[in-house]
Protein backbone atom coordinates (compact mmCIF):
# COMPACT_ATOMS: atom_id res chain seq x y z
CA UNK A 1 0.00 0.00 0.00
CA UNK A 2 1.01 3.54 -1.00
CA UNK A 3 1.45 5.49 2.03
CA UNK A 4 0.60 9.31 1.61
CA UNK A 5 2.36 12.11 3.71
CA UNK A 6 2.10 14.98 2.27
CA UNK A 7 -1.04 16.23 0.87
CA UNK A 8 -0.83 20.07 -0.70
CA UNK A 9 -3.67 21.18 -2.33
CA UNK A 10 -4.21 24.83 -4.16
CA UNK A 11 -1.05 26.30 -2.04
CA UNK A 12 -0.70 29.89 -2.21
CA UNK A 13 1.43 32.58 -0.47
CA UNK A 14 1.17 36.29 -1.36
CA UNK A 15 4.24 38.44 -0.04
CA UNK A 16 2.27 42.08 -0.32
CA UNK A 17 1.59 42.56 -3.94
CA UNK A 18 4.02 39.67 -5.19
CA UNK A 19 2.84 35.98 -5.32
CA UNK A 20 5.41 33.94 -4.87
CA UNK A 21 3.36 30.90 -4.98
CA UNK A 22 0.68 30.09 -7.10
CA UNK A 23 -1.81 27.13 -6.13
CA UNK A 24 0.57 24.23 -5.53
CA UNK A 25 -0.75 20.71 -5.46
CA UNK A 26 1.40 17.46 -4.87
CA UNK A 27 1.67 14.59 -3.13
CA UNK A 28 4.50 12.66 -1.63
CA UNK A 29 4.44 9.08 -1.01
CA UNK A 30 6.80 6.75 1.72
CA UNK A 31 9.94 5.92 0.55
CA UNK A 32 9.83 8.60 -2.32
CA UNK A 33 12.32 11.33 -2.97
CA UNK A 34 11.06 14.29 -4.02
CA UNK A 35 13.35 16.44 -6.19
CA UNK A 36 11.88 20.35 -6.01
CA UNK A 37 13.94 22.38 -9.09
CA UNK A 38 13.75 26.00 -9.75
CA UNK A 39 15.69 29.44 -10.69
CA UNK A 40 16.24 31.99 -7.91
CA UNK A 41 13.07 32.86 -6.56
CA UNK A 42 10.74 30.44 -8.14
CA UNK A 43 9.36 29.98 -5.09
CA UNK A 44 11.24 26.72 -3.83
CA UNK A 45 12.04 27.92 -0.25
CA UNK A 46 8.69 29.40 -0.15
CA UNK A 47 7.07 26.31 -0.58
CA UNK A 48 9.46 24.41 1.83
CA UNK A 49 8.90 27.33 4.92
CA UNK A 50 5.33 26.25 4.16
CA UNK A 51 4.82 22.47 4.41
CA UNK A 52 7.14 23.08 7.68
CA UNK A 53 5.38 25.19 9.24
CA UNK A 54 7.60 28.15 9.50
CA UNK A 55 5.14 30.32 6.98
CA UNK A 56 1.61 30.21 6.68
CA UNK A 57 0.04 29.88 3.56
CA UNK A 58 -1.95 32.67 2.25
CA UNK A 59 -3.78 30.30 0.76
CA UNK A 60 -4.42 26.79 0.74
CA UNK A 61 -4.28 23.27 2.79
CA UNK A 62 -1.55 20.81 3.65
CA UNK A 63 -1.92 17.41 5.57
CA UNK A 64 1.36 15.88 6.91
CA UNK A 65 -0.08 11.95 7.23
CA UNK A 66 -3.06 12.99 6.90
CA UNK A 67 -3.10 15.70 10.02
CA UNK A 68 -4.25 19.14 9.25
CA UNK A 69 -0.71 21.46 9.91
CA UNK A 70 -2.38 24.48 10.17
CA UNK A 71 -4.90 23.07 12.61
CA UNK A 72 -3.35 20.74 14.64
CA UNK A 73 0.27 22.11 14.25
CA UNK A 74 2.08 20.26 17.06
CA UNK A 75 0.90 16.76 15.75
CA UNK A 76 1.72 17.47 12.37
CA UNK A 77 5.24 19.27 12.93
CA UNK A 78 6.24 15.86 15.22
CA UNK A 79 6.26 14.08 11.70
CA UNK A 80 8.17 16.37 10.33
CA UNK A 81 12.15 17.22 9.90
CA UNK A 82 13.65 20.18 8.33
CA UNK A 83 16.93 22.09 7.02
CA UNK A 84 16.15 25.36 6.09
CA UNK A 85 18.56 26.88 3.49
CA UNK A 86 20.75 28.17 6.01
CA UNK A 87 21.55 25.38 8.97
CA UNK A 88 19.44 27.06 12.23
CA UNK A 89 22.62 25.85 14.10
CA UNK A 90 23.69 27.28 17.74
CA UNK A 91 26.89 27.99 17.09
CA UNK A 92 28.33 28.10 20.87
CA UNK A 93 26.95 24.61 21.70
CA UNK A 94 28.97 21.55 20.74
CA UNK A 95 27.68 18.92 18.25
CA UNK A 96 26.22 17.06 21.28
CA UNK A 97 24.70 19.61 22.98
CA UNK A 98 22.93 20.93 20.08
CA UNK A 99 21.43 17.87 19.21
CA UNK A 100 20.33 16.88 22.30
CA UNK A 101 18.62 20.42 22.90
CA UNK A 102 17.36 19.11 19.18
CA UNK A 103 16.23 15.45 20.27
CA UNK A 104 14.17 17.41 23.25
CA UNK A 105 12.52 19.84 21.52
CA UNK A 106 10.94 16.95 19.44
CA UNK A 107 9.71 15.53 22.00
CA UNK A 108 11.99 12.82 22.54
CA UNK A 109 12.18 11.10 26.18
CA UNK A 110 14.97 12.05 27.84
CA UNK A 111 16.27 8.12 28.73
CA UNK A 112 16.46 7.67 24.45
CA UNK A 113 18.31 10.86 23.54
CA UNK A 114 21.61 9.75 24.02
CA UNK A 115 20.52 6.52 21.68
CA UNK A 116 18.61 8.92 19.23
CA UNK A 117 22.01 11.62 18.98
CA UNK A 118 24.54 8.79 18.36
CA UNK A 119 22.55 7.49 15.70
CA UNK A 120 21.79 10.67 14.10
CA UNK A 121 26.07 11.34 14.41
CA UNK A 122 26.47 8.16 13.03
CA UNK A 123 24.20 8.26 9.81
CA UNK A 124 25.19 11.63 9.28
CA UNK A 125 29.20 10.92 10.20
CA UNK A 126 29.59 12.69 12.59
CA UNK A 127 30.90 10.36 15.03
CA UNK A 128 33.94 12.23 15.42
CA UNK A 129 32.90 15.51 15.90
CA UNK A 130 30.85 14.88 18.57
CA UNK A 131 32.93 17.48 21.40
CA UNK A 132 33.89 19.94 18.97
CA UNK A 133 31.88 23.54 18.80
CA UNK A 134 29.65 24.14 15.79
CA UNK A 135 30.99 27.55 15.24
CA UNK A 136 34.67 25.75 14.76
CA UNK A 137 33.55 22.98 12.30
CA UNK A 138 33.99 23.63 8.52
CA UNK A 139 30.76 24.69 6.26
CA UNK A 140 30.74 21.16 5.18
CA UNK A 141 30.21 19.54 8.54
CA UNK A 142 27.80 22.49 9.68
CA UNK A 143 25.76 21.65 7.05
CA UNK A 144 25.41 17.29 8.38
CA UNK A 145 25.24 18.90 11.55
CA UNK A 146 22.17 20.57 10.12
CA UNK A 147 20.85 17.20 8.25
CA UNK A 148 21.23 14.94 11.77
CA UNK A 149 18.96 17.71 13.07
CA UNK A 150 16.43 17.03 10.63
CA UNK A 151 16.32 13.62 10.93
CA UNK A 152 16.85 13.37 14.75
CA UNK A 153 13.29 12.37 15.73
CA UNK A 154 13.19 10.11 12.79
CA UNK A 155 10.14 11.63 10.57
CA UNK A 156 7.87 10.35 8.49
CA UNK A 157 9.29 13.78 6.04
CA UNK A 158 12.86 14.86 5.64
CA UNK A 159 12.57 18.83 4.19
CA UNK A 160 15.76 19.78 2.76
CA UNK A 161 16.67 23.10 1.18
CA UNK A 162 19.62 23.22 -1.40
CA UNK A 163 21.28 20.90 1.00
CA UNK A 164 24.46 20.56 -1.12
CA UNK A 165 25.39 24.52 -1.79
CA UNK A 166 28.52 25.46 -0.96
CA UNK A 167 29.92 21.54 -0.38
CA UNK A 168 33.05 20.39 -2.04
CA UNK A 169 32.40 17.51 -4.56
CA UNK A 170 33.17 14.56 -2.07
CA UNK A 171 31.17 16.54 0.71
CA UNK A 172 28.13 16.68 -2.36
CA UNK A 173 28.52 12.90 -2.82
CA UNK A 174 28.38 11.88 0.63
CA UNK A 175 25.02 13.90 1.14
CA UNK A 176 23.92 12.45 -1.97
CA UNK A 177 24.14 9.31 -0.76
CA UNK A 178 22.78 9.96 2.38
CA UNK A 179 19.76 11.31 0.78
CA UNK A 180 19.26 8.32 -1.02
CA UNK A 181 19.41 6.24 1.91
CA UNK A 182 17.33 8.33 3.94
CA UNK A 183 14.73 7.68 0.93
CA UNK A 184 14.18 4.35 2.08
CA UNK A 185 12.53 4.83 5.34
CA UNK A 186 11.47 8.52 5.33
CA UNK A 187 9.70 10.63 2.38
CA UNK A 188 12.49 13.41 1.51
CA UNK A 189 11.66 16.54 -0.24
CA UNK A 190 14.95 17.87 -1.83
CA UNK A 191 14.63 21.36 -3.36
CA UNK A 192 17.78 22.02 -5.46
CA UNK A 193 18.77 24.18 -8.75
CA UNK A 194 21.24 21.50 -9.51
CA UNK A 195 19.94 19.33 -12.28
CA UNK A 196 22.44 16.41 -12.04
CA UNK A 197 21.57 16.30 -8.32
CA UNK A 198 18.29 16.01 -8.86
CA UNK A 199 18.80 13.04 -11.65
CA UNK A 200 20.64 10.81 -9.27
CA UNK A 201 18.73 11.33 -6.39
CA UNK A 202 15.12 11.49 -6.71
CA UNK A 203 12.44 9.12 -8.16
CA UNK A 204 10.19 12.07 -8.64
CA UNK A 205 10.76 16.13 -10.04
CA UNK A 206 8.77 18.86 -10.27
CA UNK A 207 9.38 21.95 -11.59
CA UNK A 208 8.52 25.44 -10.15
CA UNK A 209 8.85 28.82 -12.14
CA UNK A 210 7.14 31.88 -10.83
CA UNK A 211 5.16 30.44 -7.96
CA UNK A 212 3.88 27.65 -9.97
CA UNK A 213 4.45 23.87 -11.07
CA UNK A 214 5.04 23.94 -14.39
CA UNK A 215 6.54 20.58 -14.76
CA UNK A 216 5.84 17.15 -12.79
CA UNK A 217 6.93 13.42 -13.30
CA UNK A 218 8.76 10.30 -12.42
CA UNK A 219 12.28 10.91 -13.08
CA UNK A 220 12.60 7.92 -15.60
CA UNK A 221 10.03 10.05 -18.11
CA UNK A 222 12.38 13.28 -17.62
CA UNK A 223 15.26 11.10 -18.72
CA UNK A 224 13.14 9.84 -21.41
CA UNK A 225 12.45 13.50 -22.48
CA UNK A 226 16.29 13.69 -22.47
CA UNK A 227 17.31 11.50 -25.49
CA UNK A 228 19.07 12.25 -27.85
CA UNK A 229 17.48 13.76 -31.09
CA UNK A 230 20.81 14.24 -32.22
CA UNK A 231 24.29 12.95 -33.18
CA UNK A 232 27.82 14.43 -34.07
CA UNK A 233 29.78 12.40 -36.15
CA UNK A 234 33.66 12.87 -37.00
CA UNK A 235 35.15 11.78 -40.65
CA UNK A 236 38.28 12.01 -41.98
CA UNK A 237 38.30 12.13 -45.24
CA UNK A 238 34.45 14.55 -45.44
CA UNK A 239 32.57 13.52 -48.48
CA UNK A 240 30.06 16.19 -49.26
CA UNK A 241 27.08 17.16 -46.98
CA UNK A 242 24.49 16.32 -49.69
CA UNK A 243 26.03 12.57 -49.18
CA UNK A 244 25.11 13.18 -45.45
CA UNK A 245 21.70 14.61 -46.36
CA UNK A 246 20.47 12.52 -48.89
CA UNK A 247 20.33 9.78 -45.84
CA UNK A 248 16.64 9.50 -45.46
CA UNK A 249 16.28 10.04 -41.28
CA UNK A 250 18.17 12.85 -41.29
CA UNK A 251 16.10 15.75 -40.96
CA UNK A 252 19.18 18.52 -40.70
CA UNK A 253 22.81 18.86 -40.81
CA UNK A 254 25.48 21.33 -38.93
CA UNK A 255 28.94 21.72 -39.91
CA UNK A 256 31.18 21.98 -36.98
CA UNK A 257 34.50 22.20 -39.21
CA UNK A 258 37.34 19.96 -38.70
CA UNK A 259 35.19 16.68 -40.34
CA UNK A 260 32.29 17.08 -37.35
CA UNK A 261 28.74 17.18 -38.43
CA UNK A 262 25.68 17.16 -35.81
CA UNK A 263 22.85 15.40 -37.44
CA UNK A 264 19.77 16.04 -36.50
CA UNK A 265 16.84 13.21 -36.53
CA UNK A 266 13.31 12.81 -35.29
CA UNK A 267 12.70 10.69 -32.15
CA UNK A 268 13.38 7.08 -31.99
CA UNK A 269 14.57 6.97 -36.07
CA UNK A 270 18.39 7.01 -35.66
CA UNK A 271 20.44 7.07 -38.74
CA UNK A 272 23.59 6.02 -36.80
CA UNK A 273 23.61 2.23 -38.39
CA UNK A 274 23.37 3.25 -41.76
CA UNK A 275 25.64 6.13 -41.38
CA UNK A 276 28.09 3.08 -40.42
CA UNK A 277 27.54 1.24 -43.28
CA UNK A 278 28.04 4.08 -45.75
CA UNK A 279 31.19 5.64 -43.55
CA UNK A 280 32.79 1.78 -44.36
CA UNK A 281 31.52 1.39 -48.13
CA UNK A 282 32.46 5.04 -49.03
CA UNK A 283 35.61 4.92 -46.80
CA UNK A 284 35.05 8.23 -45.17
CA UNK A 285 37.39 7.66 -42.63
CA UNK A 286 34.80 7.45 -39.30
CA UNK A 287 36.61 8.36 -36.00
CA UNK A 288 33.62 9.40 -33.72
CA UNK A 289 29.88 8.77 -33.74
CA UNK A 290 28.46 10.23 -30.37
CA UNK A 291 24.85 10.15 -29.75
CA UNK A 292 23.60 13.57 -28.05
CA UNK A 293 21.64 13.80 -24.68
CA UNK A 294 19.57 17.08 -24.32
CA UNK A 295 21.20 17.94 -21.08
CA UNK A 296 18.51 18.45 -18.01
CA UNK A 297 19.13 22.27 -18.16
CA UNK A 298 18.08 22.73 -21.63
CA UNK A 299 14.82 21.01 -20.83
CA UNK A 300 14.19 22.88 -17.51
CA UNK A 301 15.35 26.26 -19.79
CA UNK A 302 12.79 24.76 -22.46
CA UNK A 303 9.68 24.11 -19.99
CA UNK A 304 10.11 27.43 -18.03
CA UNK A 305 10.59 29.52 -21.28
CA UNK A 306 7.32 27.97 -22.47
CA UNK A 307 5.63 28.59 -19.34
CA UNK A 308 6.48 32.28 -19.13
CA UNK A 309 5.83 32.27 -23.19
CA UNK A 310 2.18 31.08 -22.16
CA UNK A 311 1.90 33.36 -19.08
CA UNK A 312 2.75 36.40 -21.34
CA UNK A 313 0.22 35.16 -24.54
CA UNK A 314 -2.20 35.17 -21.81
CA UNK A 315 -1.70 38.76 -20.58
CA UNK A 316 -1.61 39.42 -24.50
CA UNK A 317 -4.87 38.13 -24.71
CA UNK A 318 -6.29 39.53 -22.00
CA UNK A 319 -5.17 43.07 -23.02
CA UNK A 320 -6.71 42.66 -26.40
CA UNK A 321 -10.15 41.59 -24.51
CA UNK B 1 8.27 20.13 29.85
CA UNK B 2 9.27 21.93 27.05
CA UNK B 3 9.43 25.03 28.19
CA UNK B 4 12.21 24.09 30.85
CA UNK B 5 14.42 22.53 27.94
CA UNK B 6 14.08 26.25 26.15
CA UNK B 7 14.98 27.74 29.20
CA UNK B 8 17.75 25.67 30.20
CA UNK B 9 19.33 26.22 26.83
CA UNK B 10 18.81 29.78 27.02
CA UNK B 11 20.43 29.99 30.38
CA UNK B 12 23.15 27.49 28.90
CA UNK B 13 24.00 29.89 26.02
CA UNK B 14 24.19 33.11 28.37
CA UNK B 15 26.90 31.43 30.34
CA UNK B 16 28.73 30.57 26.94
CA UNK B 17 28.80 33.95 26.28
CA UNK B 18 31.33 36.20 28.32
CA UNK B 19 28.83 39.17 28.48
CA UNK B 20 26.52 37.20 30.96
CA UNK B 21 30.19 36.98 33.01
CA UNK B 22 31.05 40.17 32.53
CA UNK B 23 28.33 41.58 33.41
CA UNK B 24 27.66 39.54 36.66
CA UNK B 25 31.02 40.44 37.43
CA UNK B 26 31.11 44.14 37.16
CA UNK B 27 27.38 44.41 39.18
CA UNK B 28 28.74 42.52 41.71
CA UNK B 29 32.03 44.95 42.27
CA UNK B 30 29.96 47.68 42.21
CA UNK B 31 27.65 46.68 44.43
CA UNK B 32 30.12 45.28 46.79
CA UNK B 33 31.83 48.59 46.69
CA UNK B 34 29.03 50.70 47.73
CA UNK B 35 27.44 47.95 50.49
CA UNK B 36 31.11 48.30 51.68
CA UNK B 37 31.11 52.11 51.94
CA UNK B 38 27.42 52.05 53.28
CA UNK B 39 28.61 49.45 56.16
CA UNK B 40 31.81 51.69 56.78
CA UNK B 41 29.52 54.68 57.33
CA UNK B 42 27.41 53.16 59.76
CA UNK B 43 29.72 51.91 61.79
CA UNK B 44 31.35 55.32 62.42
CA UNK B 45 27.70 56.34 63.40
CA UNK B 46 27.02 53.35 65.59
CA UNK B 47 28.06 54.87 68.91
CA UNK B 48 25.87 57.92 68.04
CA UNK B 49 22.56 55.94 66.99
CA UNK B 50 23.02 53.91 70.34
CA UNK B 51 22.01 56.74 72.59
CA UNK B 52 19.16 57.45 70.26
CA UNK B 53 15.70 55.80 70.94
CA UNK B 54 14.41 54.01 67.83
CA UNK B 55 16.97 55.20 65.63
CA UNK B 56 17.30 53.37 62.02
CA UNK B 57 19.27 49.89 62.14
CA UNK B 58 21.44 48.32 59.49
CA UNK B 59 18.48 47.81 57.78
CA UNK B 60 17.61 51.37 57.15
CA UNK B 61 21.09 52.23 56.62
CA UNK B 62 23.14 49.93 54.74
CA UNK B 63 20.77 47.50 53.21
CA UNK B 64 17.82 49.93 51.75
CA UNK B 65 20.30 51.78 50.13
CA UNK B 66 22.38 48.82 48.83
CA UNK B 67 18.91 47.81 47.09
CA UNK B 68 18.41 51.26 45.81
CA UNK B 69 21.39 50.95 43.59
CA UNK B 70 20.80 47.63 42.66
CA UNK B 71 17.40 49.13 40.92
CA UNK B 72 19.43 51.96 38.86
CA UNK B 73 22.27 49.53 37.86
CA UNK B 74 20.20 46.23 36.58
CA UNK B 75 18.06 49.09 34.94
CA UNK B 76 20.56 49.53 32.72
CA UNK B 77 21.82 45.66 32.74
CA UNK B 78 18.61 43.86 32.23
CA UNK B 79 18.76 45.35 28.70
CA UNK B 80 22.12 43.98 27.61
CA UNK B 81 21.22 40.75 29.15
CA UNK B 82 17.61 40.20 26.76
CA UNK B 83 19.03 42.40 23.86
CA UNK B 84 20.14 38.86 21.84
CA UNK B 85 17.43 36.34 23.03
CA UNK B 86 15.52 36.81 19.97
CA UNK B 87 17.10 38.73 17.84
CA UNK B 88 20.04 37.06 17.45
CA UNK B 89 18.27 34.06 16.39
CA UNK B 90 16.57 35.55 14.02
CA UNK B 91 19.78 36.95 12.52
CA UNK B 92 21.73 33.76 12.86
CA UNK B 93 18.59 31.90 10.99
CA UNK B 94 18.07 29.71 13.78
CA UNK B 95 14.74 29.98 14.84
CA UNK B 96 13.25 27.41 12.24
CA UNK B 97 15.07 25.06 14.52
CA UNK B 98 12.22 26.14 17.21
CA UNK B 99 9.27 26.86 14.66
CA UNK B 100 9.68 23.48 12.67
CA UNK B 101 9.59 21.30 16.11
CA UNK B 102 6.42 20.51 17.66
CA UNK B 103 6.15 23.96 19.88
CA UNK B 104 3.86 26.36 20.32
CA UNK B 105 4.90 29.85 19.90
CA UNK B 106 3.73 30.40 23.92
CA UNK B 107 6.39 27.74 24.57
CA UNK B 108 8.95 29.50 23.00
CA UNK B 109 8.47 32.62 24.28
CA UNK B 110 7.92 31.67 27.52
CA UNK B 111 11.13 29.20 27.87
CA UNK B 112 12.67 32.21 26.52
CA UNK B 113 11.95 34.15 28.87
CA UNK B 114 12.34 31.58 31.95
CA UNK B 115 15.63 31.06 30.84
CA UNK B 116 16.82 34.78 30.91
CA UNK B 117 14.81 35.02 34.58
CA UNK B 118 16.58 32.45 36.08
CA UNK B 119 19.64 34.29 35.47
CA UNK B 120 18.61 37.60 36.86
CA UNK B 121 17.54 35.42 40.00
CA UNK B 122 20.74 34.28 40.54
CA UNK B 123 22.11 37.91 40.32
CA UNK B 124 19.64 38.71 42.51
CA UNK B 125 20.54 35.96 45.00
CA UNK B 126 24.42 37.09 44.40
CA UNK B 127 23.31 40.89 45.72
CA UNK B 128 21.66 39.16 48.44
CA UNK B 129 24.59 37.00 49.84
CA UNK B 130 25.82 40.87 51.11
CA UNK B 131 23.62 42.08 53.39
CA UNK B 132 22.79 38.12 54.80
CA UNK B 133 26.27 38.18 56.11
CA UNK B 134 25.56 41.01 58.41
CA UNK B 135 23.90 38.31 59.94
CA UNK B 136 27.15 37.24 61.32
CA UNK B 137 27.40 40.55 63.36
CA UNK B 138 24.05 41.13 64.44
CA UNK B 139 20.54 41.36 63.47
CA UNK B 140 18.81 42.30 60.38
CA UNK B 141 15.01 42.81 60.25
CA UNK B 142 14.90 39.39 57.76
CA UNK B 143 10.96 40.55 56.54
CA UNK B 144 11.99 43.86 55.28
CA UNK B 145 14.40 41.96 53.30
CA UNK B 146 12.09 39.29 52.08
CA UNK B 147 9.29 42.25 50.78
CA UNK B 148 12.74 43.92 49.40
CA UNK B 149 14.35 41.16 47.49
CA UNK B 150 10.49 40.21 46.54
CA UNK B 151 10.16 43.45 45.08
CA UNK B 152 13.04 43.48 43.02
CA UNK B 153 12.38 40.31 41.37
CA UNK B 154 9.29 41.45 40.63
CA UNK B 155 11.05 44.64 38.81
CA UNK B 156 13.63 42.30 37.27
CA UNK B 157 11.37 40.20 35.89
CA UNK B 158 9.12 43.38 34.56
CA UNK B 159 12.63 44.76 33.16
CA UNK B 160 12.79 41.11 31.31
CA UNK B 161 9.46 40.93 29.74
CA UNK B 162 10.09 44.64 27.91
CA UNK B 163 13.36 43.65 27.16
CA UNK B 164 12.58 40.43 25.58
CA UNK B 165 9.30 42.16 23.33
CA UNK B 166 11.90 44.84 22.50
CA UNK B 167 14.41 41.92 21.56
CA UNK B 168 11.42 40.57 19.44
CA UNK B 169 11.15 44.20 17.35
CA UNK B 170 14.58 43.87 15.61
CA UNK B 171 17.06 41.63 14.15
CA UNK B 172 20.06 43.97 15.86
CA UNK B 173 20.11 43.36 19.44
CA UNK B 174 22.01 46.95 20.01
CA UNK B 175 18.95 48.44 18.83
CA UNK B 176 16.81 45.96 21.44
CA UNK B 177 19.29 47.10 24.01
CA UNK B 178 18.96 50.82 23.27
CA UNK B 179 15.11 50.67 22.79
CA UNK B 180 14.51 48.49 26.10
CA UNK B 181 16.73 50.84 28.28
CA UNK B 182 14.71 53.63 26.50
CA UNK B 183 11.81 52.18 27.46
CA UNK B 184 12.16 51.10 31.52
CA UNK B 185 13.79 55.06 31.89
CA UNK B 186 10.59 56.34 30.43
CA UNK B 187 8.48 54.16 33.21
CA UNK B 188 10.87 54.58 35.37
CA UNK B 189 10.51 58.74 35.55
CA UNK B 190 6.81 58.94 33.85
CA UNK B 191 5.57 60.25 37.15
CA UNK B 192 8.01 63.39 37.63
CA UNK B 193 6.45 64.88 34.53
CA UNK B 194 2.64 63.78 36.16
CA UNK B 195 3.80 66.15 39.68
CA UNK B 196 4.68 69.10 37.85
CA UNK B 197 1.80 69.45 35.72
CA UNK B 198 -0.16 69.72 38.78
CA UNK B 199 -3.57 68.16 36.52
CA UNK B 200 -4.55 65.50 39.20
CA UNK B 201 -6.07 63.19 36.63
CA UNK B 202 -3.06 62.96 34.58
CA UNK B 203 -0.76 62.80 37.27
CA UNK B 204 -2.63 60.09 38.70
CA UNK B 205 -2.80 58.49 35.83
CA UNK B 206 1.10 58.35 35.09
CA UNK B 207 1.66 58.23 38.94
CA UNK B 208 -0.10 54.64 38.30
CA UNK B 209 2.08 54.16 35.17
CA UNK B 210 5.18 54.70 36.98
CA UNK B 211 7.52 51.57 38.45
CA UNK B 212 8.92 52.99 40.79
CA UNK B 213 5.90 54.15 42.16
CA UNK B 214 4.64 50.55 42.80
CA UNK B 215 8.30 49.20 43.99
CA UNK B 216 8.65 51.41 46.43
CA UNK B 217 5.76 50.66 48.09
CA UNK B 218 7.20 46.82 48.16
CA UNK B 219 10.37 48.21 49.32
CA UNK B 220 9.35 49.77 51.94
CA UNK B 221 7.91 46.64 53.47
CA UNK B 222 4.58 47.52 52.89
CA UNK B 223 2.68 44.35 50.68
CA UNK B 224 0.02 45.56 49.04
CA UNK B 225 -1.90 42.49 46.35
CA UNK B 226 -2.16 45.94 44.16
CA UNK B 227 1.62 46.24 43.94
CA UNK B 228 1.72 43.13 42.59
CA UNK B 229 -0.82 42.88 40.43
CA UNK B 230 0.44 45.64 38.65
CA UNK B 231 3.87 43.58 38.19
CA UNK B 232 1.58 40.67 36.94
CA UNK B 233 0.04 42.17 34.67
CA UNK B 234 3.02 44.54 33.14
CA UNK B 235 5.04 41.02 32.18
CA UNK B 236 2.00 39.09 30.92
CA UNK B 237 1.03 42.02 28.34
CA UNK B 238 4.85 42.24 27.57
CA UNK B 239 5.06 38.21 27.47
CA UNK B 240 1.53 38.15 24.94
CA UNK B 241 2.79 40.84 22.99
CA UNK B 242 5.74 38.81 22.26
CA UNK B 243 4.35 36.00 21.56
CA UNK B 244 1.70 37.79 18.74
CA UNK B 245 5.00 39.53 17.46
CA UNK B 246 6.76 36.00 16.87
CA UNK B 247 3.49 34.51 15.43
CA UNK B 248 3.50 37.39 13.34
CA UNK B 249 7.04 36.10 11.66
CA UNK B 250 4.92 32.79 10.64
CA UNK B 251 2.21 34.85 9.24
CA UNK B 252 3.62 38.02 7.39
CA UNK B 253 6.82 36.22 6.49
Amino acid sequence: MVNTLIQVEHLSRTYGSLQAVNSINFELSQGEVLGFLGPNGAGKSTTMQMITGNLAPSQGRIKICGIDLLEQPKLAKAEIGYLPEQPPLYRELTVDEYLQFAARINRIARNKVATVVDRAKQRCGLEQTGKRLINNLSKGYQQRVGIAQAIIHSPSIVVLDEPTVGLDPIQIREIRDLILELGKEHGVILSTHILPEVQMTCDRVQIISQGQLVYADRIENLNQRMQATSLVIGLQNSPMTDALAAIDQVDAIDDLGDGRWRIHYQPENSPAEILVTQAVEYNWGLYELTPEYKSLEQIFVDITTAEQMHSQQLNLEEQVA
Amino acid sequence: MMIFTLAQRELRSLFLSPLAWSILAVVQLILAYLFLTQLNEFLTLQAQLKMIEGAPGATDLVILPLYGSATFILMMVVPLLTMRIISEERRSRSLPLLFSAPLSMSEIIIGKYLGIFSFLIMMIFMISIMPLSLLFAGNIDLGLLAAIVFGLILLVAAFAAVGLYMSSLTQQPTVAAVSTFGILLLLWIIDWAGAKTGEDGASELLGYLSMLRHYEGLAKGVFSSADVIYFILFISTFLILSIRRLDADRTKG
